[in-house]
């Protein structure tokens, strides 16, 4: 199978990603959304490196996952605390800090 | 030439004649009130030493052989770059000698004086505590043998006047002369500074050794470049035209503060920096002509000035300026003349002192008047300053034998010899001393009485009559005991150059001229004052009065030409600096706040805007890569 279909499937999966973090408001959906972000990017990494025949990519992508499981640590527990506060994860009620 | 003497003896002690009234000032203005008690006395004591020491070393050197009379003391070196040099080195010979004795023995009977004047006064510490720094200046200023020192003594006595002319701070008028004597003088003290790095530069070295020994090789306009600045300097400090206007001003000090500025110290540095320099001046005849001019313009200023004012102590001012005219003219003329100015500078010296201190003697039983129209018969109460104000009367006007017939006609005749036109100029300058000395006479001890209510004049206590008895004897003998039983022009020759040329008339031709034109001068004030009431109110006067009065508009000419102006520039500097360079600053600060303010409102909170800021700048990065990497 040609690997640049990973690369394409790749690109799909970052895009609905994205649009997941911008649209949604949830905070968990939102969260869940930045995880499929960074497993696409993974999946690219991983076909670059098939495709390039070396094991660069396949070390960057042990790399993000690992920062990401910190990240996830992080994340929830941010999250956790202000639905404590608010009783809501709705990621557009927190706006205290601006101007 | 003569040959330098090294220090030996009594003369290894010529930084002690500076050091104890430099000490004293020390003592009184560091130690505080502690000091109050016994302070005044410590000064008289300081500068009494120093005179005792002068008189000792004056004996000394008589002594020694005309050609071995100048003294070298090298203490340390001060300054030392490249080539440039200047030692802290002394150098006593006949010139400063009577320097050294009319400032130490003068400037001590106006201490003792003080003791009286001053006795009421809350600051009588700092007082002479200041007196004493102006003599220990005025000291380094005749003893060094460098321009750069004697120029430490020059700033060192222009700060003490600034301080003594400004002792009652609390007085404005007070307060803003000090400012002018100080101000005009820094005009002075520029022309001094010019004329030293002109000679290093030309002569490789500032000492007067080195500089008058090789006078000779440089040019003639380099020569007249510096003379002019000295006399620039000498114009500043000596209050000449056209530097003259803070003298007047600086009567606003304490009376003995007058009579040392006008008679031992201050006014004297110029005709002494001129005497001194004379190896340059005999060389520069344009600049000696100029100093010619200077002093007879000046001369005839102050006599002016002197003839139209009602304040006693602003009719002496103008007086000083118009003798210390007689001096400059003196030294300006060259060799015949140098012995004779510092002569008349002497004699002027105990007579003027004399006179300050009787005039200080009047105000102190007047209740501090100065008007002399408020004067009159004071004769009657205050008999010992009536006579020896009249020994100063009689000296000052040229009257024979007193001391200052002797020493203005010697400088008459000396300028007859150079040029007829400055000695008439002269003898018309003596005619109109006669006349407002006599004014001043007349006004103050002979007449009625016009004297406000409440006053009730007595004579002064001892401790300032008896200065002024002694300055009185000087007035009378001191002119005779230099002609006649010691030479000055012998004294002073090895130094300051003599010869005596052919005159077109004779002494004793000078002598009856002069006599005559003093003589028009008395009977004029005579008739005007002593016979004709003297009203309380000025009256209106002709235009010369009251152009004297108003100091023949000096002030006026300086405000225009030069405050004026000043001003005008420092308001524009102002206007630039406000609307220019702060609009700048400001400027560019009110846009930044300004563009930051706008900027804020896209922190709006929101994560998800923040969130679609983040793609939209990656979208534009990778769209800016692929077109890098396309083309």
């Amino acid at each position: 199978m040609n690997p640049e279909n990973y690369i394409i499937l790749s690109a799909i999966l970052f895009t609905i990603g994205s649009l997941g973090v911008l649209i949604r408001r949830n905070a968990i959906v939102v969260f869940m959304s930045v995880e499929l972000m960074l497993n696409a990017a993974n999946l690219a990494f991983v076909a670059f490196a098939r495709i390039n025949g070396n094991l660069d990519g396949q070390a960057v992508a042990f790399f993000v996952m690992v920062v990401a499981a910190a990240e996830v640590v992080v994340g929830l527990a941010i999250i956790v605390t202000i639905f404590r506060t608010r009783r809501s994860a709705s990621i557009d009620e927190p706006n205290l800090l601006k101007y | 030439m003569t040959e330098l003497m090294p220090a030996e003896g009594v003369f290894s002690l010529i930084w002690l004649l500076i050091a104890l009234p430099l000490a004293g000032a020390a003592v009184l203005l560091f130690g505080g009130r502690r000091t109050n008690a016994w302070g005044p006395y410590l000064g008289i004591l300081t500068v009494s030493a120093s005179a005792v020491l002068g008189w000792i070393m004056l004996v000394a050197m008589m002594g020694n052989s005309p050609e071995e009379r100048t003294f070298d003391q090298t203490l340390f070196t001060w300054v030392s770059v490249g080539d440039f040099q200047a030692n802290m080195a002394f150098q006593l010979d006949q010139l400063s000698m009577v320097f050294v004795l009319l400032i130490t023995t003068v400037g001590g009977l106006i201490h003792i004086y003080s003791l009286g004047y001053m006795s009421h006064d809350r600051d009588r510490r700092k007082f002479f505590g200041f007196l004493n720094l102006f003599v220990g200046a005025m000291l380094i200023l005749v003893l060094a043998n460098n321009y750069l020192l004697l120029y430490v003594g020059w700033e060192g006595v222009g700060l003490a006047s600034y301080l003594l002319i400004g002792f009652w701070q609390y007085k404005p008028s007070a307060a803003a002369a000090a400012k002018k004597a100080f101000v005009i003088n820094r005009v002075g003290d520029v022309g001094l500074s010019l004329a030293i790095m002109l000679m290093f530069i030309t002569f490789g070295s500032i000492s007067f050794q080195d500089v008058f020994g090789s006078a000779g090789e440089a040019s003639e306009g380099t020569l007249n470049a510096i003379g002019l600045l000295l006399l620039l300097a000498a114009a500043g400090k000596s209050a000449q035209f056209p530097l003259q206007a803070w003298l007047l001003d600086a009567m606003e000090g304490p009376t003995p503060v007058s009579a040392l500025i006008h008679a031992a110290t201050m006014v004297t540095a110029g005709v002494y920096l001129i005497a001194r320099s004379n190896a340059i001046f005999n060389l520069a005849e344009i600049a000696a002509l100029t100093v010619v001019i200077v002093g007879v313009v000046t001369m005839f200023m102050g006599a002016i000035i002197g003839s139209a004012k009602d304040d006693i102590k602003k009719s002496l001012a103008g007086s000083t300026m118009s003798q210390i005219g007689y001096m400059i003219t003196a030294v300006g003329l060259g060799p015949v003349g140098y012995v004779f100015g510092i002569f008349h500078l002497l004699t002027h010296g105990v007579f003027k002192a004399g006179l300050f201190l009787g005039a200080g003697s009047v105000m102190h039983g007047m209740n501090d008047n100065v008007n002399m129209r408020r004067y009159g018969a004071i004769r009657t109460v205050m008999f010992i300053t009536f006579i020896t104000f009249a020994a100063g009367w009689l000296s000052i006007m040229g009257i024979p034998p007193f001391s200052g017939f002797w020493s203005k006609d010697e400088i008459i005749h000396a300028a007859f010899e150079q040029n007829t036109l400055t000695g008439i100029l002269l003898i018309i300058g003596a005619g109109i001393t006669g006349f407002y000395m006599t004014r001043m006479f007349i006004m103050t001890f002979l007449g009625k009485a016009r004297w406000e209510e409440d006053v009730h004049p007595h004579e002064s206590p001892k401790v300032m009559t008896i200065p002024l008895i002694i300055l009185a004897l000087g007035s009378v003998f001191l002119g005779m005991a230099l002609l006649f039983w010691g030479n000055i022009e012998t004294w002073l020759e090895p130094v300051v150059g003599y010869e005596s040329k052919e005159a077109p008339i004779s002494t004793g031709v000078a002598i009856a001229l002069g006599l005559l034109a003093v003589g028009i001068g008395v009977l004029i004030a005579y008739l005007q004052y002593q016979r004709k009431p003297i009203p309380v109110e000025a009256p209106h006067g002709s235009w010369l009065t009251r152009a004297a009065r108003e100091e023949l508009y000096g002030n006026q000419v300086n405000d225009a030409l030069v405050v004026t102006p000043t001003l005008v520039a420092a308001k524009a500097a102002t206007a630039v600096d406000e609307k220019g360079i702060d609009g700048v600053v400001n400027g560019s600060a009110a846009f930044v706040g300004a563009l930051s303010g706008r900027l804020r409102r896209y922190q709006t909170g929101f994560a998800r805007s923040y969130a679609l800021s983040m793609v939209g700048g990656a979208v534009l990065v990778i769209l800016a890569l692929i077109l890098v990497g396309a083309s």
